[in-house]
């Protein structure tokens, strides 16, 4: 069985996927992370927030795009927990 | 320096690259000399006032500053469609951007700054550290070539001696340093330093500086003619600062007597003279607070966010004089016609929790003034229903006040904390009370690392 878990924005601000526009992305979708990894990088008022896994798992899926608009509470990306 | 274009031009229309506070500032200026305004706005700034304060305006794009406020054809464009004679960048966005200046000097355009191989020469630190050596300025000790390796690194930092500071060449306004206690953190920090500086500023040249301790940063503000004529207009004092970033300013500083002002005022102009610099601009200095030495830091080619606390103690308008010495005028006033009174404090307001620098969006559902006093200024990016967006800078105002002396000035501006009132975001406020109330500050003794200590530091 899988458990399926939102990994949602803590603020408003422009959603990053990579720590600079020529990096590779910190995770692709169907990567494994553990509890911690940075998973994304949320920019507010010209301040750079890293967004981190709360546990471990598989990134299934981004909802959201590199460099788009989100809002506090929004979901950013799904994790799937194996047991 | 003549060139064709550099004859007296008359500006009847200014559109304004910038946004918030100070593109409300430039308006203000703009309306006393008759001048008309063209304001650019992103998605997000649609209802501000600065928006609607202006004669005209155009949209430029979404809320992102990379597709809006700094997107210098997008800019040209409108000041092209608008029939604007010349462009005030503000400060920050495109304001030190040499390619900028020359686009708008290129499209006919007056770019209200000094001319753009001075905005390249200054954007260099190593660069800058070079010619204001030539003009007998003191800058700090340090290695002004560039570091090719972290083995060459190594035996510079070895001849300097510790602790020093790592400073991306291209960055400034505290962004891009790093304090290196050691060789091994050094080694450690010295490759991820040169590749921030690379995405950051899109140059990796890194350089080091003997660190300061007990530092001050005490600035001194310029203004220079296309005429040859330099005059200052005093230092600010602004060594209260969170992260490298300041918080209060104010004029005269209390750490300066009279002697050094003069010394230090004079090598800011001596500095200005040697890169033939025009507009305002403002060349900061550090000084260290065991031996009294000061050196130069960088050169803001700009208008300061600080400038007020000089407009108060002169009775000047910076905005003014930048204006008119971009048509080509020159300078209102001669050095000796230029003098101080009294002393004035600006604190920054910002839209974020004071302790944990967590950024604050939302709505202001009040905005109450205190009641109207004499010698109190407000330059606000916002009003009471104003969404603060989360796009940009968290700072959203100034509070600014004159007193006849110190002691005065402080009383004044614990005055318009304790009354202010913003509600619906999270602000400073609470902080900027502290720091009235602190006994080192109101003493005039401090340092850069007063507010560290005030929130138990980072």
């Amino acid at each position: 069985m899988s458990e399926k878990k939102s990994i949602v924005s803590p603020l408003p601000g422009v959603f990053y996927r990579k720590p600079g526009p020529d990096e590779e992305p910190y995770v692709k979708e169907g990567d494994k992370v553990n509890a911690g990894d940075t998973i994304g990088l949320i920019e507010v008022m010209k301040n750079f927030y890293e967004v981190k896994a709360e546990e471990d798992g598989i990134v299934v899926k981004f909802s959201a795009d590199n460099e788009q608009v989100v809002d506090a509470g929004q979901e950013l990306a799904v994790l799937e927990q194996e047991d | 320096m003549a060139s064709p274009n550099h004859h007296e031009r008359t500006i009847r229309k200014i559109l304004i690259a910038n946004r918030g506070e100070i593109a409300r500032r430039v308006i203000r200026t703009c309306r006393q000399m008759n001048i008309n305004t063209v304001a650019v706005y992103s998605d997000a700034d649609a209802d501000a006032p600065f928006v609607r304060e202006a004669d005209e305006t155009v949209h430029i794009g979404p809320a992102q500053a990379k597709s809006s406020y700094l997107d210098m054809d997008k800019i040209i464009e409108a000041a092209l469609a608008t029939g604007a004679d010349a462009i005030h960048p503000g400060y920050g966005f495109l304001s030190e951007n040499a390619t900028f200046a020359e686009k708008c000097e290129q499209s006919g355009i007056i770019f209200i700054g000094p001319r753009a191989e001075t905005i390249r020469l200054m954007g260099s630190k190593i660069e800058a550290r070079k010619h204001m050596q030539q003009a007998g300025v003191p800058v700090v000790p340090g290695w002004d070539g560039h570091l090719e390796s972290v083995e060459h690194a190594l035996s510079v930092a070895e001849d300097l001696g510790y602790p020093l500071m790592l400073k991306a060449s291209a960055g400034g306004g505290g962004i891009g340093m790093q304090r290196v206690e050691n060789a091994e953190q050094l080694k450690k920090i010295f490759a991820s330093t040169m590749q921030r500086a690379q995405s950051f500023f899109g140059d990796s040249t890194v350089f080091l500086e003997k660190w300061i301790e007990q530092p001050r940063h005490i600035e001194v503000q310029i203004a220079c003619d296309r005429h040859g004529n330099v005059v200052h207009l005093f230092e600010r004092e602004c060594s209260v600062q969170r992260r490298n970033q300041k918080v209060i300013e104010e004029s005269p500083s209390p750490f300066l007597d009279e002697t050094q002002r003069k010394d230090l005022c004079e090598t800011a102009v001596r500095g200005a003279r040697q890169i033939g610099y025009e507009n305002v601009g403002t060349m900061e200095f550090i000084f260290d607070g065991n031996s009294q030495n000061f050196y130069f830091l960088e050169m803001n080619t700009r208008l300061q966010v600080e400038h007020p606390v000089t407009e108060e103690i002169t009775g000047l308008d910076l905005v003014e004089w930048q204006i008119r010495v971009a048509g080509g005028e020159p300078l209102p006033l001669s050095q000796n016609e230029v003098s101080k009174s009294g002393h004035a404090i600006e604190c920054r307001l910002y839209a974020e929790d004071p302790r944990t620098f967590m950024p604050s969006p939302g709505t202001i559902t009040t905005l109450t003034f205190p009641a109207q006093q004499e010698g109190v200024r407000f330059d606000l990016a916002v009003e009471e229903g104003s969404r603060v967006s989360p796009f940009y800078d968290p700072m959203i105002g100034k509070l600014i006040v004159h007193g006849r002396d110190r002691m005065q000035a402080i009383a004044k501006m614990e005055q318009v904390i304790a009354e202010l009132q913003v509600k619906g975001i999270t602000t400073n406020l609470e902080l900027l009370a502290q720091v009235m109330q602190n006994h080192d500050f109101r003493r005039g003794e401090y340092s850069t690392q007063l507010l560290d200590r005030m929130t138990g530091g980072i």
